[in-house]
């Protein structure tokens, strides 16, 4: 059989590890642990009929252990997790293809390190129809093939016509050494052998748990250098909180919200996935905000900027306080980030001569430094040319209107509104 | 006489790792307690009745990208044999079908107007597909490359406007393009080996995204100056999947050494760690509930843990996909979340 190709060495001497390398070597720890002689999963030779069968353990046995010595509560779990090992070929049932676990008396064996999948084996379809070749030869009836098998061997004999002789000459070499061996040797290796063709060539609808994410095999392999001396100066200086008072604004962020997220507070009137009625989407989408949604508007100055009624009510309370003109170019300069580059010039001259230039129609009050600076940006307009001026007008209105906004009797009363006329809709 | 190369060097690899673990230091000053300690005081989550409400079956494929439409219900999903799809998951019904011209298309987004989708991935490139209502229109027709890379796109999404895209690409950079004239506005360099992922600032005001790379690195940008301004370097390899906690002062990744990590951009580090024993294989990817008191995590064993954020606990196992999870995103709306798997399906959850 060919030689374990992929794990080769880079250039600069470090192994070139395979994508699932580091799963199959905390596969191996578990393995390692099973097989202990002291603490491991008992192994026996089982009397049946006129012969006996060596080296296994029951489904039972695996699950047991994995319950006791990976801390793991649920059986299901530990059935899952066991079945993925033998889905990777780690251990096997000794009398079936399907590589799964089940928690009853079947009987299992451990594979062989030369077989293991982290020895990056990538076998040829050769090699598989040498061992397909090989096994017709072989007169026991445990050996004889399945139907998935004798298919694939028919499609290699086409495939492979003309070194069929070739590969003929092979099985038979092989056969040859194998008949030399130990009975219950040979019986183990056989299986052995078997469960790593389950592994590489899988039974029709099974995963073939070989398969790599792509992504991780083109990886690049020379990592480039980064700047991290000028990262890390840069970073020493950074104002940081106590993880104290972070921890508590996540749990009041969690806390504060909870009665908005679907996964904890049903929506009202019910979860659509879950009830196939998809009247809170419509409810949602009417013009009249709700009291659940009005309250939002309270809990921070963003929540009523990201919500477009909530931004509608914001506006008309700062008309009615004549600043409405700093929502608007705020409103305006967002609006200019998301355009084509193309109109980006064209927007930045309209933003100024409506909001900043002397004499603007709807002048907004910044301050001189921001000004300055916008001026100055305005002569080569990119898409942040107002980005002080924007930042200073956020921070005005934030502490400012906001507040305002929050206590008038305008938002009062949407907040102590009924959830009324919903009927409507009908 | 002359300094020797070796020299210099080995005097700059000094003093990095000397800057390292001063920073590492300064960060630990602030460490005063643990975020499960003060989450002793909340109430524990009982338990979740969590199940598959839909299931989308109709990529020939693996599934590897999937993303919600801002209007709750549709949803665009891509695979390795190069097929886009946009579905209604709520009726299951498949609106729209593109077929690549590569294959592993391994990333999709949804643009905010619901107009249009972008994908990409072994073509190095990202490219529009504007969505049309009539169903007999050929949409490759009308795509639009837009993204250049020398390396497979890993991620993409639109900022909040059809009209700018940010990806992420095998090359080890990220970028920021116009749509209109497919010119990149701003590149984003800092990352040793291949970007993975990335996630937008969910702020009104914000500018900034964090991304994720083979590096073992999760990176915080600015947006407008292209400038690195914050980073982590805790997980033991490859970080598949980033995404901003829901206020936006901290940030959730995925990684293939089988542990989630929440880190704080206020604290600048790593706050709580999302493991067990018995899960080692890789997470893929992961999304948090609307309060950010739930983290969602896609892992390459089949499986979906669901993670109380704070006590740092798992509240649930998910089983039901036949392969790997690949990917994984909570509703705009938060009522669901769809995970798509290397079985070649979908599900909505809920």
């Amino acid at each position: 059989m060919a030689q374990p190709s992929s794990c080769a060495q880079s250039s600069n001497g470090v192994a070139d590890e395979s994508p699932n390398m580091l799963v199959y070597r905390k596969m191996e720890d578990i393995i390692a642990r099973m097989q202990d002689e002291k603490n491991g999963i008992p192994i026996r030779t089982v009397k049946s009929f006129l012969s006996k069968i060596p080296s296994v353990f029951s489904g039972s046995d695996i699950v047991q252990w994995m319950q006791k010595n990976l801390n793991i509560e649920d059986q299901v779990e530990a059935l899952h997790l066991g079945t993925l090992m033998a889905a990777h070929g780690y251990f096997f049932p000794i009398s079936d293809h399907v590589l799964t676990l089940k928690e009853d008396g079947t009987f299992y064996r451990f594979q062989t390190p030369y077989f293991w999948p982290s020895n990056c084996w990538e076998p040829e379809n050769t090699d598989y129809a040498v061992y397909l070749c090989k096994r017709t030869m072989q007169n026991k009836a445990r050996l004889e093939l399945a139907d998935y098998e004798a298919e694939s061997l028919a499609r290699l004999q086409r495939a492979f016509a003309r070194k069929w002789e070739f590969i003929f000459m092979q099985a038979e070499a092989q056969a040859k050494v194998d008949k030399k061996r130990d009975k219950i040797e040979r019986k183990i290796l056989d299986s052995q052998e078997r469960a790593f063709w389950d592994v590489h060539r899988p039974v029709p609808g099974c995963v073939n748990t070989t398969e790599a994410d792509i992504k991780k095999s083109s990886r690049m392999k020379q990592p480039h250098k980064t700047r991290k001396i000028q990262h890390c100066q840069e970073q020493l200086d950074r104002h940081r909180l106590k993880m104290s008072k972070v921890a508590e604004s996540l749990l009041s962020f969690a806390e504060q919200y909870l009665e908005y997220d679907p996964f904890f507070t049903t929506p009202e009137p019910s979860n659509p996935w879950i009830s196939d009625d998809v009247t809170s989407w419509e409810l949602e989408a009417c013009k009249e905000a709700g009291q659940q949604r009005v309250k939002r508007w309270a809990f921070c100055f963003d929540e009523v900027m990201k919500d477009p009624v909530g931004r509608e009510q914001f506006l008309k309370f700062l008309e009615s306080e004549f600043s409405s003109e700093n929502l608007r170019f705020w409103l305006a300069v967002q609006e200019l980030k998301k355009r084509p580059i193309r109109e980006v010039p064209t927007r930045v001259q309209e933003i100024w001569e409506e909001f900043l230039a002397p004499g603007a129609p709807s002048a907004i009050n910044v301050d001189s430094r921001s000004y300055d600076k916008t001026t100055q940006n305005i002569k080569d307009p990119g898409r942040y040319a107002f980005q002080d001026a924007q930042e200073h007008i956020y921070k005005l209105m934030k502490s400012d209107s906001y507040s305002r906004f929050i206590r008038s009797s305008a938002y009062q009363e949407l907040l102590q509104a009924k959830k009324k006329k919903s009927k409507n809709l009908f | 006489m002359a300094a020797q190369p070796s020299d210099t060097l080995a005097t700059l690899k000094t003093e990095s790792e000397t800057l390292k673990t001063k920073l590492e230091e300064e960060r630990a000053k602030l460490h005063d307690v643990e975020l499960h300690q003060v989450a002793e005081k909340t109430e524990a989550l009982g338990q979740f009745v969590m199940k598959t409400r839909r299931t989308l079956k109709g990529h020939g494929n693996k599934v590897l990208c999937l993303d919600w439409c801002k209007d709750k219900r549709r949803i665009v999903s891509s695979s390795q044999d190069g097929k886009v799809i946009v579905w209604d998951a709520f009726t299951t019904n498949k609106e729209h079908a593109v077929t690549m011209p590569c294959t592993w298309v391994m990333a999709c987004a949804y643009a905010p107007s619901g107009c249009a989708v972008a994908c990409g991935g072994l073509d190095n490139k990202c490219s529009v597909y504007p969505l049309s209502l009539d169903k007999n229109e050929n949409l490759a027709a009308k795509k639009k490359s837009v993204a250049m890379h020398t390396n497979y796109l890993s991620a993409c999404c639109f900022t909040n406007s059809d009209m700018q895209i940010l990806t992420s690409s095998g090359d080890g950079t990220c970028a920021l393009w116009d749509v209109e004239s497919g010119q990149m506005l701003q590149s984003f360099h800092g990352h040793a080996a291949d970007v993975l992922c990335l996630d937008l600032a969910p702020s009104e005001t914000g500018n900034t995204f964090v991304s994720g790379g083979c590096d073992k690195k999760s990176c915080v940008w600015d947006m407008r100056t292209g400038q690195c301004v914050q980073s982590f370097e805790t997980h033991e390899s490859d970080i598949n999947s980033v995404r901003y906690y829901p206020s936006g002062d901290a940030f959730a990744s995925g990684s293939d050494d089988a542990t989630c990590r929440l880190y704080d951009l206020r604290a600048d580090r790593e706050v709580a760690i999302y493991s067990k024993e018995s899960i080692i294989f890789g997470a893929s990817s992961v999304d948090f509930s609307l309060s950010g008191r739930l983290l969602f995590g896609g892992y390459n064993d089949y499986t979906i843990n669901v993670w109380d954020v704070l006590k740092g606990t798992r509240v649930s196992i998910l089983f039901g996909h036949e392969n790997r999870v690949s990917t994984l995103r909570v509703s705009p709306d938060g009522t669901a979340f769809c995970s798509g798997s290397w079985d070649h399906t979908l599900r909505i959850w809920a």
